[in-house]
This record gives C-alpha cells, structure tokens and sequence, in this order.
C-alpha cells in the first residue's frame, strides 16, 4: 500500500505540522529582523555534529538512540563525527575508569569551541554502581558537563530528551558567553587553558 | 607394525600421577614442603619463602616432571595470620602428561620480597606485575615491576584488605540512605 502524502505533513489530528517558532524579531513583506545570537543559536543547536564516547552498556542505548526508531537525526544530530576536531557534543556514556579519565579529557581538549558535553547514565554521571579503587567517581572531575542523563542505563527517550536539553542551551547560549570571566572561571577550576 | 614406525611408545614409562611427583618432591625437598593436600584431585602443598626459584626449577627441570607451563600466578591476603599475611600461588601444568599442580608461598606483609619467576617463565612477567599492582609483592629481579593495570599515581594497593571497598571521592552517597 501506498503511504498517503498526508501522514508526512499532517498530524493526527488533521492539523499542519507544527513548524519550530521563528526567534523573537520584526516581520515585514520580503524580511525579517532578529538578533545575531537568535540566528546563530537557531542554525547551532539544529545541526549539532555529536561525538560519541561510548564505553558499555550505555553505548548499546545510544545506538537504538541512532537508530531508526528513534532516530536522533531529526534533531539535526545525523552527522555522527568520529573525529573530536569536527564535533559540536560530546557524548559520554558508560562507565569511565580511572585510567580512561585522562584519554577522555584530551578528546575533550580536542574539541574545537564551541563544545558541549552530555553526560549519560549512571557512571559517567557519578560512577554509578561502580564505586571502587578503579572508577572514575563521574566525569564532572576532569571536564566541564552541560547535561546528566540519569538512568541506568537510560531508556533513548531519555536520551533524546537530554539532548533537547543540549538544543536549549544550545540556542540560548550568548555568543559572548566563551569570552566571558565566568565561562574562563569555569575552565581555570578544571586547569583548561 | 609398519603403521607404528613413526611414533614413539613409552611402554616403559608408568603415567605420572599425584604419588609420583609427591614421591620426587620429597626426594629432594625432603620435610621442607609441607601441607600436602589433594582437592578435587589436584596435588597442593606449601613451600618456604625462599625456596620459590629453587623449587620451580626442580619442577621445570626434572625429566619425570616436566612443569614447563606456568597457568597462572597470584597472591592472596590472609590478614588474620600473623607473620604469613600474604600467599603467593603458583599454578603449574605438565603439558606432556595433562597434570597440574598448585603451591603456596607464604611471606610477612612488612617484608614481601620474593623471587622472581620471570628468567624460567617469561608469563610470569605481567602476572607477577599485576601481583605487584594489587597486592604489594615486591618480585626481587623482575626487569620491569611497575604497575600494570591501575593507574600510575596509585599510592597503595588496593586489594590488601586493609583498604576500605568504597571509593573515598565518592559524594553523593548519603550514609542513611544506605544503611549506615
């Protein structure tokens, strides 16, 4: 049977699907006015580039998360980047060893700004289960994280849902903020130059 | 017979058994090996602490025994025991007859120093590294004891019961919550 056009383009309930609000502005025949951070926050946060860093179970979640049934690439996160110098997010799930933690904070250094990074589960969140001489005791100890997912492992709805979080921030970030004392602050706390 | 030409029969070589080898030890150790026991059929005992080299080069170098192969090497720690706070377990194998066996060493936690295995058996290097990495056994003669699965900065060893099981950076772990 043939897929009648309309389920692409109309929601349950008949109505045109809902397209995302433009940025506060001015509208006129032929323009329309915003500010810079709008636009730029708009076109960031739809066309995020995420690195997966995925060490167990987690891991597994993430790849349904990618999958077709719940397809992460409608966020506008299909590029999925293998290399730190290219992407935009990284994706930490699983269990980070002591060990790791060094090799997972030059991935991070890697990372080109603007960088954003997502925590997910129990173990990269706080060592979850593991909490013993050889695990780190959650990522937070050597990078700066923007969003925990908790969940052990989380379901990809979870995931998704941490990642609409990232695309908030995202698309509100100033673009000034990764110049700002704070933000220098913040990095000086984890000897990020 | 003409099909036989090839293979070599040892009809007068008995198979090695448990007996014999205990048999050889005692030969040649005399009372020195202590504790024979035989669980799940496998041949046991305990040897002095600075025997270990002399012992398993007997056991290497015998022509009836034959331990060529070492399976595996650790420590365990009895911290009640006075004095022979730490076990160290080598386990042996005959690849020519299939027969194992296991010994014990016995060493104070304040002095663990042993021989290495390593210029007899070239696997006891990373085993006798992770030995050191969790236990503190100091391999006197290893070329390279340095960690080897945890990391550098480690300043104690974590296996040893001495250590508390939880990790101290844990924070967020609230102590009625668990039952403490």
């Amino acid at each position: 049977m043939e897929r009648p056009v309309r389920y692409n383009v109309k929601n349950e309930k008949g109505k045109a699907i809902q397209i995302a609000e433009p940025p506060e502005g001015y509208t006129g025949e032929g323009y329309f006015t915003t500010k810079l951070s709008n636009v730029v926050g708009l076109a960031r946060k739809n066309s995020i580039w995420p690195l997966p860093f995925a060490t167990s179970c987690c891991g597994i979640e993430f790849m349904a998360t990618m999958g077709s049934h719940y397809d992460l690439a409608r966020f506008g996160a299909e590029r999925v980047g293998f290399s730190p110098r290219q992407c935009d997010l990284l994706m930490v799930m699983g269990t980070i060893a002591k060990k790791m933690g060094p090799v997972l904070r030059q991935v991070y250094l890697q990372m080109a700004e603007p960088r954003w990074v997502l925590s997910m589960g129990a173990c990269a969140s706080s060592g979850g289960i593991f909490d013993t001489y050889s695990v780190l005791q959650g990522i937070d100890q050597v990078i700066p994280v923007d969003v925990y997912i908790p969940g052990c492992p989380p379901r990809p709805e979870a995931v998704l849902d941490g990642f609409m979080k990232i695309q908030e921030l995202v698309g509100k970030e100033s673009i000034r903020r990764r110049n700002g004392e704070q933000y220098k602050q913040l990095m000086e706390s984890y000897g990020i130059e | 017979m003409a099909g036989n030409r090839g293979l070599k029969v040892h009809s007068s070589e008995m198979a090695l058994t448990n007996e014999i080898i205990r048999e050889r030890l005692q030969a040649k150790f005399g009372d020195q090996l202590a504790n024979f026991e035989e669980p799940y059929g496998m041949l046991c005992f305990e040897a002095p602490k600075d025997m270990n080299l002399k012992l398993l080069q007997f056991l290497y170098d015998d022509v009836e025994l034959c331990f060529q192969f070492l399976t595996t090497l650790c420590a365990v720690h009895y911290p009640q025991q006075q004095g022979r706070e730490l076990a160290i377990v080598y386990h042996l194998h005959n690849l020519r007859d299939n027969i194992r066996i296991r010994f014990k060493i016995f060493t104070d936690i304040n002095s663990p120093d042993i021989f290495t295995a390593t210029n007899l058996y070239s696997a006891a290097n990373w085993m006798e590294r992770e030995t050191y990495d969790f236990y503190g056994v100091n391999f006197v003669g290893h070329p390279n004891l340095k960690r080897i699965l945890n990391v550098d900065e480690m300043d104690y060893f974590p296996m040893r019961k001495e250590y508390p099981l939880e990790e101290a950076t844990r924070i967020d772990k609230d102590d009625a919550m668990f039952g403490r």
